[in-house]
């Protein structure tokens, strides 16, 4: 269980749901391209309005992680990894998550693939080490 | 070419209430106290004082993060401002600061007062559902939403991963990183303003719990109820004050980053406090190697590698090796650092005890703790948005 949801607001709602069809999307550029996260009105790079979400491959690597040992509320279960994800699709370009892996597996580099976790209408975007 | 609006100010007055874990004088007495003792310390009447300013000004939420306007400040002190700012976003806790500057050297006021209020403390033994740290179903939003569903709920986390990512890119380790706190200890243990004064060793810190690897329970600040106040003057309304004024030579500023949830680099740096230490630089011709002492940023002790490179004080991928074994950052050492000890051992005032420090050793109060003949002082402050400064004492 996830201790506290994200709010659905209109900019960022796609991202927490994306998972339905069981793909990540991220936000994309249609005039320069790049990807951003999390999601403007805007293109960061070229200044573009033409942006929107765009189904992503769901690969990625642990760029850095955290194994967490606080129980920061009281039905937290402990201790559990937590990631920033750079994904597959550009240089820079990261989400955080959980690692879903016994935590000793955790490394900086190891390459991960997103798995969905539903609760209630989110779709959190949780990672598991790729099949080797 | 427009002068430089710091040099035309400067700090003349500093002092900082009770500073506890709880306190038992309400956040606006604290404010009360710190500001009148800055404003006496400058040798200044309160009706001499035109000016307010604070971080963040007031609000409900956030467990005594923001208890105290600058509005009822000026009510409680008996001020009639001319100009007044509530600071809540921007170049970290100094951003208040950076504006008394402009505004003094613009001519809107000529003795300014800038307080930061912490009731942290009294907030979380009354309840901790004015934080994130309630059981509640409640969702969170803005950029507490890419964290706090991972489980991230404190900070510390965020933090963590910059600790991490430096470990494994620079071969840093536990031992060079526990040297922060250690040291920190050694320093509160001759500041009697500083909340934990028993001296640690690295042996303690090693054996204290990890909170989020590789962070350890010393390796956080700790939260406390206390305010801080400056006084600052114009450079012309200075020279017969009671202290020797306290110029500030540089001031150095960025967002960007964490502040907006976009990360930039690798998390082995904060590239947006790189670019205040640039800033800071670019606006002196004083060197990093003039500086006396730091007070450099300590929330978490991961941020004093991370600021110390970011101010040009230690090459980049270096600073794990300058605090190694605390000789270099000790009171006798080539950078003495957080010598009251910082946040981790004297409480989290937001950066203005750092401030506060800064002035105590260039106006050689230290006592036990003074950094003999510190003329220059470096501060820093920030982990979401960045502020630098330079204090210079003729």
């Amino acid at each position: 269980m996830a201790p506290k949801l994200p709010r659905l607001e209109p900019d960022t709602a796609f991202f927490w749901t994306s998972g339905a069809d069981g793909r990540l999307r991220i936000q994309r550029c249609a005039d320069c391209g790049q990807w951003q996260h999390p999601p403007l009105p805007r293109c960061a790079s070229c200044g573009s309005e033409a942006v929107s979400p765009e189904p992503v491959s769901g690969r990625g690597r642990i760029a850095s992680y955290t194994v967490n040992r606080e129980a920061w509320l009281p039905d937290m279960a402990v201790p559990f990894v937590f990631a920033a994800v750079e994904l597959a699709e550009q240089a820079g370009l990261y989400v955080f998550t959980n690692l879903k892996a016994p935590i000793e597996e955790a490394r900086r580099g190891l390459p991960v693939t997103v798995a969905f976790e539903q609760q209630d209408d989110v779709w959190l975007p949780m990672f598991r080490p790729e099949a080797s | 070419m427009i002068p430089l609006p710091e040099k035309s100010v400067c700090i003349t007055g500093a002092a900082q209430s009770e500073v506890a874990r709880p306190s038992q004088r309400s956040a606006l007495q604290l404010t009360a106290d710190a500001c009148l003792a800055a404003i006496a310390d400058a040798g200044l009447s309160v009706a001499e004082i035109d000016g307010i300013a604070t971080y963040p000004g007031k609000s409900a939420e956030g467990g005594g993060i923001a208890p105290v306007s600058p509005s009822e400040a000026a009510e409680v002190l008996g001020i009639t401002p001319r100009w007044i700012l509530a600071s809540s976003e921007g170049f970290s806790h100094m951003a208040p600061i950076f504006n008394a500057v402009t505004a003094i050297a613009c001519g809107l006021a000529r003795h300014v007062v800038v307080f930061r209020t912490v009731a942290q403390a009294s907030a979380r033994r009354q309840a901790r559902a004015s934080t994130l740290l309630s059981g509640g179903r409640d969702r969170v939003e803005g950029n507490n939403a890419w964290t706090v569903p991972f489980g991230a709920v404190s900070p510390v986390n965020t933090f963590a991963l910059y600790a991490q990512a430096y470990f494994d890119r620079y071969g840093a380790d536990e031992a060079q990183l526990g040297a922060i706190a250690v040291t920190s200890r050694a320093h509160a243990a001759l500041n009697p303003a500083a909340i934990y004064r028993e001296p640690i060793t690295l042996d303690d810190y090693l054996a204290s719990r990890v909170v989020s690897s590789p962070l350890r329970l010393y390796d956080c600040d700790a939260h406390v109820d206390g305010a801080t106040a400056l006084v600052l003057s114009h450079r012309d309304a200075a020279a017969d004050l009671r202290n020797p004024p306290l110029h500030v030579e540089a001031m150095g500023m960025a967002v960007g980053g964490l502040w907006t949830g976009r990360h930039e680099g690798d998390f082995t740096s904060l590239p947006a406090a790189h670019r205040a230490g640039e800033m800071l630089w670019s606006r002196t011709d004083l060197t990093p190697d003039r500086i006396d002492c730091a007070q450099i940023y300590d929330g978490f002790s991961i941020f004093v590698w991370l600021w110390l490179e970011a101010l040009g004080l230690v090459p980049s991928g270096e600073a794990c090796r300058f605090t190694e074994g605390g000789s270099r950052i000790g009171l006798g050492g080539e950078l003495p650092l957080n010598t009251g000890g910082g946040q981790l051992s004297a409480g989290r005032l937001h950066g203005y005890g750092h401030i506060h420090e800064a002035c105590v050793q260039l106006w050689q109060r230290g006592g036990k703790r003074q950094v003999a003949g510190a003329r220059n002082a470096i501060v820093s402050n920030g982990g979401y948005g960045y502020g630098a400064m330079l204090l210079r004492r003729d």
